[in-house]
């Protein structure tokens, strides 16, 4: 997404401004925390990453942040802010009915995890789009309507003609485009989208990201882009936050946590993909598996995985702090509080200048972060 | 057709314990009454599908003359879109599906279709499903998941001997303390132990052949390696030979001695798996390659091809795959390709590489542009296959 990369709109304005988020499943004693104190920045333009594995919280973050979090699920802090264009900042989380439905999806879209749901079966997927412009788009006429349905159809890569098709008319990759339409509908400013591409064969996920930023490239929005495939954020989103256990872990640049992560959940997940480069070595991934969340381990949720857990970590639940080093990095983990040195696998250099450090000639895979810790570097 | 297909050939000698031969698979289509439009349903053992109700003989072509060798010891990887016919293969191998011609050869014979036969044969190749959500009886603990192919083949007479061959599985999965988790249910386990308690069920039978159906595609990141490795152990260790079906093409190149790329039901590449992946010898694989995610690229992918997989119930003439191909020739669209060795142990099921093409066959084929220009990936090497 080369529009997302350029410096200019990395230094975009604030557009979504989440603070201390915090949202439980259920209430009372037995209550799971899904998301905790949870901190995030969206500017004008850019795409976020939020990568996760299943169950650490990231869509319900999502859905946390548009107040589409369903009962059992309840908000129990922090702040929401979104910065329209107008200039003035509005507080999703104290919005009343009636504003944040002005707001949602003409400002802020959601492209749900499993297009064969989101869409209703028995109505046509023309009837559906020209929906969503009635609702919110009070003064169109019919024609008006139809017209820009076939307009966005066409605009996600689907002939007008497929206005009347049903959704089991159309292939997996196909309703999957037509909910990014309907999410592009009104021209929001922010679209989430929830593993948008998690169910599609890898050509058709492709083809689906390629024009998708060739759409962002045009239309200007930003994204926060919800995926487990962290090896597929780190070519599409300009920064990265990593999830585990309900908690924001790791904050950064994507070139820099592919290169140089600084959590070692973060380490552990980038050794988890198998290189497409470079001789096979043996991987071993991360150990053990993710916590249950009605359970957590204490101190640092991680530790029982994690190879590198010190004492502290098994007590004291470290805070997401701002590392010394520019560009927003931030990082959960008592190993970079700055006390001790931490590990060689942790504490690689970031690579200059993000991206056009990458424009080069891929460097070979002996320079990923934990095949460096397998040899002794000089 | 029976010049196509590519055999995934073994690096190594003496008889693959198990091998398919020419395997075709086709399901008749039933015309739904009030659209016309088909409706697929597969058809049991025995497979009536000469009952008048199959409208004009029209089938899925879900495979298509394909040949498969899975040696002792090693790991041979299926690698495809979903449609491909990757699923149908491993269920044509379980001998679940008959196929509709071709034959499958344990130890290089051919076991006959009866019961005996049948159980014989299960016996020998196990299958393991994708999704151990829905593989596994929510009612009964592991246990009797595994005391249940045991008792069936014979295996576990006396209650002490059975429990040791749990306690002894359970700990070939890693899944330990043992006796604690022999008396869970599958409700109780994270996906990654279920499938493990899937494994464990397969391996109960001491089989020579693991079918493993895209076994990790359901589970989270941090735990497939783990999955992976622990196939890879049970071919070093125990010698199995294990078939690894899978849409992700590093995984493949991670833990396969062989890659077998199919496409539209056929096998359109076949060799060793660094090979493979490193220097892809079909327009398709290039395509995979290319759209496979890959932090280590510098800027964005260009995709080797567009379009979708065709229909299986009318393919395309010729080569499968000339609807997509950017390199697709007049003869493409004329006659399917047979297998060219493109290396010793690589072959290929495309023109591109026979050497013998006259100018007319050779010619490419110009279609309108589709918004993007035709060009091999920026990251696969050129192998010197330009059309002529």
């Amino acid at each position: 997404m080369s529009a997302g990369r350029s410096a200019a709109t990395r230094d975009g304005e604030p557009l979504l401004d989440v603070r201390g988020l915090c949202a439980d499943y259920g209430a009372g004693p037995g209550a799971v925390h899904a998301v905790m104190d949870a901190d995030l920045m969206l500017h004008r333009g850019e795409v976020l990453g939020l990568a996760g594995e299943s169950g650490s919280g990231k869509s319900t973050l999502a859905y946390a942040i548009t107040r589409l979090l369903r009962a059992p699920g309840i908000i129990t802090g922090g702040s929401v802010r979104y910065h329209s264009g107008s200039g003035h900042a509005v507080d999703l989380l104290a919005a009343g009915e009636n504003q944040l439905r002005v707001l949602r999806w003409s400002q802020i879209s959601v492209v749900m995890q499993s297009a064969m749901n989101a869409l209703n079966p028995v109505i046509s997927i023309g009837s559906q789009l020209t929906d969503v412009l009635q609702a919110h788009v009070p003064g169109m006429s019919k024609a008006g309507r139809r017209a820009r349905a076939a307009e966005l159809l066409t605009m996600v890569g689907i002939t007008a003609d497929r206005l009347g098709s049903y959704p089991h008319e159309l292939s997996g990759g196909m309703r999957q485009r037509v909910m990014i339409a309907m999410a592009l509908a009104l021209q929001p400013e922010i679209v989430i989208m929830d593993e948008p591409t998690t169910a599609l064969d890898v050509v058709t996920q492709r083809e689906i990201l390629e024009e998708l930023a060739e759409l962002r490239e045009r239309l200007g929005f930003a994204v926060l882009f919800i995926t487990h495939d962290l090896s597929l954020l780190i070519e599409i989103a300009d920064s990265i936050a990593v999830m585990y256990a309900g908690r924001l872990v790791e904050r950064a640049e994507a070139a820099a946590l592919f290169r140089a992560p600084r959590h070692p959940y973060s380490l552990g997940l980038l050794s988890s993909f198998p290189s497409l480069h470079g001789p096979r070595r043996h991987m071993t991934g991360i150990p053990g598996s993710p916590p249950d969340l009605r359970h957590l381990p204490a101190g640092c949720a991680f530790h029982p995985r994690c190879s590198y857990a010190l004492d502290r970590c098994r007590t004291d639940l470290p805070p997401l702090l701002e590392l010394n080093e520019g560009s927003g990095r931030q990082a959960a983990c008592w190993l970079q509080d700055g006390s001790a040195p931490a590990p060689e696998a942790l504490a690689l250099p970031i690579p200059p200048a993000g991206r056009a450090a990458a424009a080069g000639p891929p460097e070979p895979a002996a320079a990923h972060p934990d095949q460096v810790n397998l040899r002794s570097r000089s | 057709m029976t010049e196509l297909g590519v055999t995934a050939q073994p690096p190594v000698t003496g008889t693959p314990v198990l091998e398919a031969r020419g395997v075709t698979k086709h399901f008749p289509v039933h015309q739904s009454r009030r659209t016309g439009r088909g409706r697929l349903r597969q058809r049991g053992a025995g497979d009536r599908a000469a009952s008048g109700r199959v409208a004009s003989g029209s089938v899925v072509h879900a495979l298509e003359d394909v040949s498969i060798a899975l040696p002792r010891a090693r790991v041979t990887a299926v690698v495809g879109e979903s449609g491909s016919g990757k699923s149908t293969l491993a269920r044509v191998l379980a001998r679940l599906l008959p196929p509709t011609s071709g034959e499958l050869l344990l130890d290089g014979r051919q076991l006959p279709a009866s019961g005996a036969g049948r159980r014989a044969y299960t016996r020998q190749v196990q299958l393991v499903l994708q999704d151990p959500f829905s593989s596994l009886n929510p009612v009964h603990d592991v246990r009797y998941h595994l005391a249940r192919p045991l008792r069936i083949h014979g295996l576990g007479e006396k209650a002490a001997s059975l429990d040791e061959a749990i306690t002894s599985l359970l700990e070939r999965v890693s899944l330990t303390p043992a006796d604690q988790f022999a008396s869970k249910y599958p409700h109780e386990l994270s996906g990654g132990q279920r499938q493990r308690v899937a494994i464990a069920r397969a391996l109960a039978v001491r089989p020579k052949v693991l079918l493993a159906d895209e076994p990790v595609s359901m589970l989270d990141v941090s735990i497939r390696l783990g999955l992976l490795n622990l196939l890879s152990d049970l071919r070093e260790r125990e010698g199995i030979a294990i078939l690894y079906i899978t849409h992700d093409i590093a995984s493949a190149r991670y833990l396969a001695d062989t890659i077998a790329v199919m496409y539209a039901g056929q096998v359109v590449e076949s060799g060793p798996a660094q090979q493979v992946t490193d220097e892809p010898a079909h327009p398709y694989t290039q395509l995979l390659r290319s759209a496979a995610p890959d932090p280590e690229r510098a800027g964005p992918p260009a995709l080797a091809a567009h379009g979708g997989p065709p229909s299986l119930v009318s393919p395309p003439p010729g080569c499968r795959f000339h609807p997509r191909c950017p390199h697709a020739m007049a003869i493409c669209a004329d006659r399917a390709p047979g297998a060219f060795e493109v290396a010793p142990g690589h072959a290929a099921a495309c023109w591109l590489h026979a050497k013998d093409l006259d100018t007319a066959q050779g010619r490419p084929i110009v279609r309108p542009p589709a918004g993007q220009p035709a060009s091999a990936p920026s990251s696969a090497p050129e192998s010197g296959e330009e059309p002529r």
